[in-house]
């Protein structure tokens, strides 16, 4: 009825590639990666340079098809751009405007579609179907036009169905107009993803009809007894009968897990071993970008620091550590010195230690180093969820939303006062009471904490220095007003046990309306994480620059907020382009499952 | 009134310079379009209620107070978060190996449904494996409503097959979900066509011994507010049962089980039993497969 597309679609047949997307479809018969990403031991081909003299290009041909994809020797389908997955590099140049027309020729999907993600541009070239634009139908092409007004890292993929989980994602990297203020000799993207045999839509169903269907590395009699045996009896009981009664587990840490993921970097699985070439001595920037759908990883190179200069394609600070924590969708860049002449492990273990994916920075193709073990799985502590601290049920500290209450012997049962309701509601000063009817939201933590300084769960308690949001700086111009207009609160809460996934406790199609930001308004965000997993919470067309104690010319740019459970930060936002915008978890069966909403620039 | 003031203010939002092209095409559109839709077009931004929120809350929602001003979708689903999904579990699908008759029996589910509303159907019933033939068999065509984090409320109607008797229905009411300390529920009140209530509570608990091996403790109970003789059944708990089954898991889906059975009736009902002639206690070893699609 209101079918309506920006710019107006055309229709023609899809014929030539050009510019960078040219060289990787047409070398991509053998295998289906990009060339950019081709440069492991068993492929024979190497790019000894990266993907540092790669031109920029201000006109990409991309098309999306079904191709099959080949990891340790099994063979499945992808949902690939230009026949390869992860898709071509893009390479933008600040301050041009470039085109990218892409075509959707899996006739079976209802629409494809490609988001730029981290991209400022204006909301019809979005990418995200039923906020943006309608979807390219099969057989379509959509052109995006826009204004590069930004650079750094990024990545591109698609947001229809589960085209991204199967294979539609690629490196996006814009070279600034002004060189950057740090120098490097090689430069590699290293996407890192997940990649299951299962269709994505079959994975859905499983989740959503058995919580921990993926989950093998549940607590079991014999860990109960090992607690009996640490803490005793009493304790360990007690902690059982806690997480019981809230009818949730302290190890359900991934949905989708290892059981079904063969983790990747730049399209190769951990045997395939994708490699890095540098001379020692030499500087390697490395792009870290988590186009996973599902999963978090920890990523470490044993024996080299890292020093990042850049995060979601913003510059920080140079910090240097030993190991970071990728939220899906988030960007890092780090850069290693490597002096000896010897390969490292670029090692990347997912959060609950299911599984890992390694590629190597080698002095010369086809060599690797040892792989260190994956460390054990986690356990989360209720303090882990934001709970014990201070708590009272009868003031209301956590709440179960059937009305059922924490064991009192458990908690302190004096309220001591310190830790009142700090973070507004999402109407203001109130704090946040979800609707009693909402299945949504099965449990409210009133006592939120700060952690930005944490390192995470499963991390930092094994000499390793580990990277945190607290320790970024930016190093960036801060164009924007320190003087906040107005604040809001958006609560990120679900019910694991039933799949149901929501902010506010309203699943999208709950929600009255989109969310509004007022027009170049200088808002800020508070994100509350009422559940027991990190949340990667990606906010469309605009930035959040997140809260971490620095200086308002410091706090970070960021388009992906990595929230763990219990947490609460914030974040100023200028929307400075009006328009309907994606706000989600970027953890894609979350967001299917309802933890999805429109924000509105107006 | 306010709906012209909207065709007013739209002709002066000013439309982003990359889109000239699209801009052309826009208006042509909208002179196309009525004005009803044209009240929450994507481009209508700056219909925003201008009302001073109450009490420092601040606005959160676009269009509050506004009933169209539901999100344009440009006719396509953005994310499916009340998709209808289906379930078929074989909970129970078990060869019942005791003294007597050995019998085969089924405890199966099934529901069709999102989030909220289910149809669920559930069937009990026992197959006499030495006579070749069905014992009584159960069988509730339920509809299931969710109320809370982790319980659904069912209504509707059962029927019992009864062999050598008249067949019974009733109407039935109960609740199904997951307790607190992770006890699956499901506990349903009845009405039978002679006005004779009663309620039959399940319970089940998983254990994991490892990763596959799951123990699994199992209980029910049947409760009754009146005498129904015909049926054998006095008033009070007519009876339990009660059983741990040891499952293996090789996958989610499909696990084959061992495990032990005790059934006893109680009371008023085991002297109807008795009295009848009938068993009134049961012990079965059992082996058989648990499986769901």
């Amino acid at each position: 009825m209101n079918k309506k597309e920006y710019p107006p679609l055309t229709r023609r047949k899809f014929l030539s590639y050009s510019g960078a997307a040219a060289i990787a479809a047409g070398t991509s018969s053998l295998l289906p990666l990009p060339s950019w990403a081709r440069q492991s031991s068993h492929s024979g081909y190497t790019d000894l340079n990266g993907i540092k003299d790669i031109e920029p290009s201000n006109l990409y041909n991309l098309n999306m098809d079904y191709v099959p994809f080949t990891v340790h020797g099994r063979k499945g389908n992808a949902t690939a751009i230009n026949g390869t997955v992860p898709g071509p590099l893009i390479k933008l140049k600040e301050g041009e405007r470039v085109k990218l027309n892409v075509t959707n020729s899996m006739m079976d999907t209802k629409h494809s579609s490609i988001h730029w993600h981290g991209i400022l541009l204006p909301f019809p070239m979005d990418g995200v179907p039923g906020v943006n634009f309608a979807g390219i139908k099969p057989g379509e092409t959509y052109e995006y036009e826009y204004d590069v007004v930004q650079a750094g890292t990024y990545w591109y993929h698609s947001h229809s169905a589960f085209q991204e989980q199967t294979g539609a994602y690629g490196p996006l990297i814009i070279e600034p107009k002004i060189p950057e203020d740090f120098s490097y000799d090689r430069d590699y993207a290293v996407v890192l993803s997940d990649w299951s045999f299962t269709k994505p839509e079959t994975i859905f169903r499983n989740i959503t009809l058995m919580d921990g269907y993926y989950n093998y590395q549940q607590r079991t009699i014999g860990d109960f007894f090992d607690d009996a045996s640490e803490k005793g009896l009493n304790k360990a009981l007690k902690e059982r009968m806690m997480w019981g009664n809230m009818r949730m587990s302290p190890v359900d840490l991934a949905g989708v897990t290892g059981a079904t993921y063969t983790y990747l970097m730049n399209g190769h699985g951990p045997v395939d071993n994708w490699t890095a070439i540098f001379n020692p001595g030499e500087t390697v920037r490395l792009r870290f970008i988590n186009a996973a759908a599902m999963s978090t990883f920890d990523v470490r190179i044993p024996g080299l620091d890292m020093t990042v200069v850049m995060v979601d394609g913003k510059k920080v600070k140079p910090v240097s550590f030993h190991e970071f924590r990728i939220g899906v969708a988030e960007t890092y860049d780090v850069l290693v010195t490597p002096k000896q002449d010897k390969p490292f492990t670029i090692f990347a273990e997912s959060l609950d230690r299911s599984g890992y994916t390694r590629g190597t920075l080698a002095p010369q193709p086809g060599l690797s180093a040892a792989l260190p073990p994956l460390r054990s799985r986690p356990v989360r502590k209720m303090q882990d969820i934001g709970m014990m601290a201070g708590m009272d049920m009868k003031s209301g500290q956590m709440k179960m939303m059937d009305g059922s209450e924490m064991p009192s012997n458990i908690m302190p049962s004096k309220h001591d006062g310190t830790h009142a309701p700090e973070v507004p509601g999402p109407n203001g000063p109130e704090p946040f009471k979800p609707d009693k009817k909402s299945s949504s939201a099965v449990m409210i933590i009133t006592n939120p904490k700060d952690r930005l300084h944490e390192p995470g769960i499963g991390l930092g308690n094994d000499g390793w220095k580990v990277l945190t949001y607290k320790d970024l700086i930016s190093n960036e111009p801060q164009p924007y007003s320190s003087e906040v207009d107005r604040e809001m609160t958006i609560n990120i809460t679900a019910n694991m046990e039933r799949y149901m996934f929501s902010f506010d406790g309203k699943k999208f199609s709950e929600h009255p309306g989109p969310y509004l930001f007022k027009h170049n308004e200088r808002l800020r965000l508070y994100l509350v994480n009422h559940t027991m997993m990190e949340h990667p919470i990606h906010l469309h067309g605009m930035w959040m620059h997140l809260e971490n104690g620095q200086d308002h010319d410091k706090i970070p740019y960021k388009h992906t907020l990595l929230v763990k459970p219990g947490e609460k930060l914030s974040a100023l936002i200028t929307p400075i382009e009006k328009g309907d915008w994606a706000f989600h978890c970027h953890l894609i069966y979350h967001m299917e499952a309802g933890m999805f909403q429109v924000v509105r620039v107006a | 009134m306010k709906k012209l003031i909207l065709l007013a203010t739209i002709s002066l939002i000013p439309h982003p310079a990359f889109a000239q092209k699209a801009q052309t095409e826009h208006s042509n559109h909208e002179q196309m379009m009525g004005q009803q839709e044209r009240s929450h077009f994507p481009s209508d931004y700056n219909n925003v209620n201008p009302e001073v929120p109450k009490n420092k809350a601040i606005q959160k929602y676009a269009y509050s107070d506004d009933p169209n001003s539901g999100q344009k979708n440009f006719g396509v689903q953005l994310v499916h978060d009340n998709m209808v999904f289906y379930q078929i579990l074989g909970n129970r699908l078990e060869q019942r190996i005791q003294k007597g008759d050995d019998v085969t029996l089924f405890d199966f589910q099934g529901w069709i449904g999102t989030d909220y509303d289910k149809l669920w159907v559930k069937s009990e019933g026992e197959y006499n494996t030495s006579q070749s033939d069905l014992e009584t068999t159960s069988l509730d065509v339920l509809y299931s409503r969710n109320i809370s984090p982790f319980w659904d409320v069912q209504a509707g109607y059962r029927h019992d097959f009864i062999p050598d008797n008249d067949d019974r229905n009733f109407a039935a009411l109960g609740l199904q979900g997951l307790a607190p300390y992770w006890f699956e529920i499901d506990a349903t009140a009845y009405l039978s066509d002679e006005g004779k209530a009663s309620a039959v509570i399940e319970a089940e608990y998983e254990l994991l011994l490892t990763q596959k091996l799951v123990l699994q403790p199992r209980f029910e109970t049947e409760i009754a507010v009146q005498d129904v003789e015909e049926y054998n059944i006095g008033s009070g708990i007519t009876g339990f049962e009660t059983g741990l089954r040891l499952r293996y898991e090789f996958s989610r889906k499909f696990a084959p089980y061992v495990g032990i059975s005790w059934e006893q009736n109680v009371g008023e009902t085991k002297n109807l039993i008795q009295n009848d002639g009938g068993d009134t206690s049961n012990t079965a070893f059992v082996t058989g497969i648990r499986f769901w699609f």
